[in-house]
């Protein structure tokens, strides 16, 4: 049940260029900016819209190529979509039901299955309820449990936990995490939340504009992220230029000092974390300093992670206390500072 | 001062149009009798189509100045429109009992007087496709006539009793000029019409004639309506009606004397 | 507009200039019905209708009526969803040609039909000559006269309810395993049912007042092809009073209907 897709969709704005080979049981995490191509792939996989040239296999069956391609009903595929789009029409149960009857399952094993899917989803109880009379959390979760009842080879999903709150999303996660791992088939999840990506994934794939820029764990992705998206997702200060003897710089702009010895084209990436912010120009050790200009600041766990506007914007992660000790409002001057030690860079 | 000026004149301007439009529609109607309209309004039955056309020419021509409007329907329908306030100045039936309707609401001026006669004929399409021949062989056609409520109906039914004939007819019209139409038309295989109607039709039916003992004469009748608005005009009308030029007009069209 | 009200309109009192209208609107609409109840000849009612005529009349139209709205529904229907859901060349000017009975005077389609269907017409006369099918003078004419006026009414709201239901439900359900013909019984008519509905009531209340392209067409016989509406007329001729009672007749079924079909089904259930 393994999938094997390499295709190009050509639109008159832009193309997406997708190359994937993934086995039975895995969980992809296909993650990048807005237009980037994520939701034409997931379209073009499920059916939904036709490839331009390439071809896509699932389980050595063909179900798209040059001149073949094979209408949504008749792949072995299910999608959860960002909004449920369960039929507004037919309670939960029956909505569930929906896929195994129109694949000829008699009503009541399709019932009795649907149940049996709503029970572990935790959704049980709600088998009567019209879709209305549900939260976005149990609608999710009855969405995803009609795309299991036809017991697919491959599971799409369209940003599941986008339209839920912190709280209904954490839950909506773990029960994700549950089911993709005890699902044999191939699982592809497009997600913005930095969240889903780690704990849903077993490998991410980012695109941008329209083609596969980074691919890899998620840990080395999240610490080796090749792109602003990415490293905006998940946190960290990223910079691209060219590294000379251990100096990644971008002329003109900025430049920043790394412990390590590299050179070519290089990414520097440093953690919010690492960055300390001063009234006054710092003395001492830190060799990457910056003078700038606060442009938010946020809540960010415990702490506070304020934007700044330097050569480069950067992401610091400060104590409340130590915000309150700078005085720091948005428009308040400041002074940022790194330790080479804590940036870390890799070749681009 | 001239956003407002914008807005405002076009609205001066549709309503100057209107207000000029209105009073134009008012005027054409100068007097040049005696506080009478220059509009005759004449109902006629509808089997009077042509001879009233012709006679409508001829009137207008000795009466410059004058429009006649003829209004034509089945008798029944006409006379109950008058009985319901229709403005007409003239009645011209194709028998007794729809001019009786308007006698018995008092609405006639004057007695009104038989102007002329009619009897009726089969007619079929040109190429006769039922090879009808004689009453007798319409039964089993697609034969059509008028419902027994209007003139030609009820005539059409008493002929049918004094043949002893107890077909069917497919559809019952509401008006003689109907029955023509659909025979010309194709859709039926015969249709009972008036004589003159047959006559009008020429070509376009093959004319077939009902023998005198079992056919009925119906008589026409003519009455001035009474309040009509030009009471002068409808005199004259039934006098051109009764004259000999009238006469000629209807006896060439195959209606009999009254 | 007092500030403070716990009850009442949320947003104030609706604006005369539109209330004004509104109510010279409905006044229109609702008087000449008035005038029918308030001159019908109530002593003698139950003379005028109890004649065989105005039951037989009732009868037919009511049979026909409840035909030719069946036989919209199941032809304009998918003609509805084709103009909806695809995409194919020239599909305005069919949308177009679906309105044109909409502004032809019935009269005039009533004779079109007899160019067409009559027995010397364009298709009819091969009817005749082959299957000996012959149309006018028949209550399938009447079916078909009633049909031809009243289809458009009803692929025009079915395409607006197909229209404005979601497209993607389709997606949701080709994801599911549905071929286009399940998904379309399955889940895009039970969504657009409203519209459906009032579609065919739209055209069942057209098909029971149709006269022109009837008695046109299908003729005029006591039974086979004289609905109500045509002994209306016909009454109308000689009888004032039974033509009055005939109408409130029709007024009363009609309104009889419209009001066993409650908001709720022309309103809609949908998402």
């Amino acid at each position: 049940m393994s999938l094997l897709a390499s295709f190009v969709v050509r639109r008159p704005e832009h193309s997406t260029t997708i190359d994937l080979d993934v086995e039975p049981g895995r969980v992809i995490g296909l993650i990048g900016p807005n237009g980037a191509g994520k939701s034409t792939t997931l379209r073009a996989l499920a059916g939904l819209a036709r490839i331009s040239s390439g071809e896509i296999s699932l389980d050595s069956h063909i179900l798209a190529a040059e001149g073949v391609h094979i209408p949504p009903h008749q792949r072995d595929v299910g999608f959860v979509f960002q909004d449920h789009l369960l039929f507004p029409h037919l309670s939960a149960l029956d909505n569930v039901a929906f896929g195994p009857r129109a694949r000829g399952v008699r009503r009541r094993t399709a019932r009795a299955r649907a149940r049996d899917w709503l029970e572990r989803l935790d959704v049980g109880d709600f088998a009567d309820r019209r879709p209305r009379e549900l939260s976005g959390g149990q609608a999710q979760r009855v969405a995803i449990a009609r795309a299991l009842a036809s017991e697919p080879a491959m599971l799409l999903l369209d940003e599941p936990t986008a339209a839920l709150d912190a709280s209904g999303a954490m839950t909506l996660r773990t029960q994700l995490r549950r089911h993709l791992s005890e699902f044999d088939g191939v699982s592809i999840i497009v997600t913005h939340t930095a969240l889903d990506a780690m704990l849903l994934a077993d490998r991410l794939v980012v695109l941008d504009a329209g083609e596969i820029v980074q691919s890899g764990t998620p840990a080395d992705v999240a610490s080796r992220p090749r792109t602003q998206h990415v490293a905006a997702l998940v946190g960290l200060n990223l910079l691209r230029g060219d590294a000379v003897d251990g100096v990644v710089s971008v002329p003109g702009r900025a430049s920043i000092i790394a412990a390590e010895q590299l050179n070519g084209p290089a990414f520097a990436a440093f953690p919010p974390s690492a960055v300390s912010l001063y009234a006054g120009r710092p003395d001492g050790s830190p060799r990457n300093v910056w003078s700038g200009t606060v442009t938010s600041i946020a809540p960010h766990g415990d702490a506070l992670r304020v934007l700044i506007d330097a050569d480069m914007p950067l992401l610091a992660d400060i104590t409340p206390a130590a915000t309150a000790t700078l005085g720091l409002l948005p428009g308040s001057r400041v002074w940022a500072s790194v330790k080479a030690t804590e940036v870390s860079v890799y070749p681009a | 001062m001239m956003a407002r000026l914008r807005r405002t004149a076009p609205c001066v301007l549709v309503a100057t149009t209107l207000l000029a439009a209105a009073g134009c529609g008012g005027g054409s109607n100068e007097s040049s009798g005696a506080g009478s309209s220059t509009t005759l309004t004449v109902f006629a039955a509808s089997s009077l189509t042509g001879t009233f056309g012709e006679l409508e020419k001829t009137f207008e021509a000795d009466h410059p100045g004058v429009n006649v409007q003829v209004s034509l329907d089945s008798s029944t329908a006409l006379a109950t429109q008058i009985t319901q306030g229709a403005p007409a100045d003239v009645l011209a039936t194709a028998d007794q009992s729809s001019m009786q309707i308007i006698v018995d609401d008092g609405d006639n001026a004057a007695k009104p007087v038989s102007f002329a006669s009619n009897t009726m004929a089969i007619v079929t399409p040109p190429d006769n496709p039922a090879g009808i021949k004689t009453l007798d062989d319409l039964d089993g056609t697609d034969f059509v006539l008028c419902d027994p409520s209007v003139p030609c109906g009820s005539v059409a039914a008493e002929i049918f009793k004094n043949a002893g004939v107890t077909a069917k007819p497919v559809s019952l019209e509401d008006k003689v000029t109907a029955v023509l139409s659909k025979v010309t038309l194709g859709e039926a295989d015969a249709g009972l019409v008036y004589v003159s109607d047959a006559q009008a039709a020429g070509d376009q039916v093959m004319t077939i004639d009902i023998p005198t003992d079992v056919n009925v004469v119906t008589p026409y009748y003519i009455a001035a309506v009474k309040d009509a608005p030009g009471p002068a005009l409808a005199g004259d009308w039934i006098d051109l009606v009764n004259s000999q030029a009238g006469q000629q007009v209807l006896n060439q069209a195959g209606f009999g004397p009254p | 507009m007092t500030v403070g009200q716990t009850s009442g309109p949320t947003r104030g009192r609706a604006p005369l200039g539109l209330t004004l209208p509104a109510g010279v609107a409905l006044t229109f609409l609702v008087l000449p019905v008035i005038a029918v109840v308030v001159r019908a000849p109530w002593a003698s009612l139950v003379d005028e209708l109890s004649s065989g005529e105005a039951r037989v009349a009732l009868r037919l139209s009511l049979v026909t009526t409840s035909i030719s709205t069946l036989a919209c529904l199941t032809f304009g229907v998918p003609l509805a969803w084709l103009l909806a859901r695809t995409a194919f060349r020239g599909r305005s000017l069919v949308r177009a040609l679906v309105t044109l009975p909409l502004v032809l005077p019935p009269v005039v389609g009533g004779v079109a039909l007899l160019l067409a269907l009559g027995r010397r017409g364009i298709v009819g006369q091969y009817l005749l000559a082959w299957f000996g099918l012959s149309f006018p003078f028949t209550t399938t004419a009447v079916v078909l006269a009633q049909t031809f006026v009243a289809l458009p009414f009803l692929v025009i709201s079915v395409e607006g309810a197909f229209r404005a239901s979601d497209e993607r439900y389709d997606d949701a359900a080709a994801t599911l395993g549905a071929s286009r013909w399940l998904t379309f019984s399955r889940v895009t008519v039970p969504l657009a049912l409203p519209g459906i509905v009032s579609g065919a009531v739209l055209s069942w209340a057209r098909a029971l007042g149709e006269f022109g392209a009837t008695i046109t067409f299908a003729g005029n016989f006591p039974g086979t092809t004289r609905t109500m509406p045509t002994e209306v007329y016909l009454a109308l001729q000689s009888n004032i009073d039974a033509a009055i009672a005939l109408s409130l007749v029709l007024i009363v079924v009609s309104l009889v209907v419209l009001a066993l079909l409650r908001e709720r089904w022309l309103s809609g259930v949908s998402a």
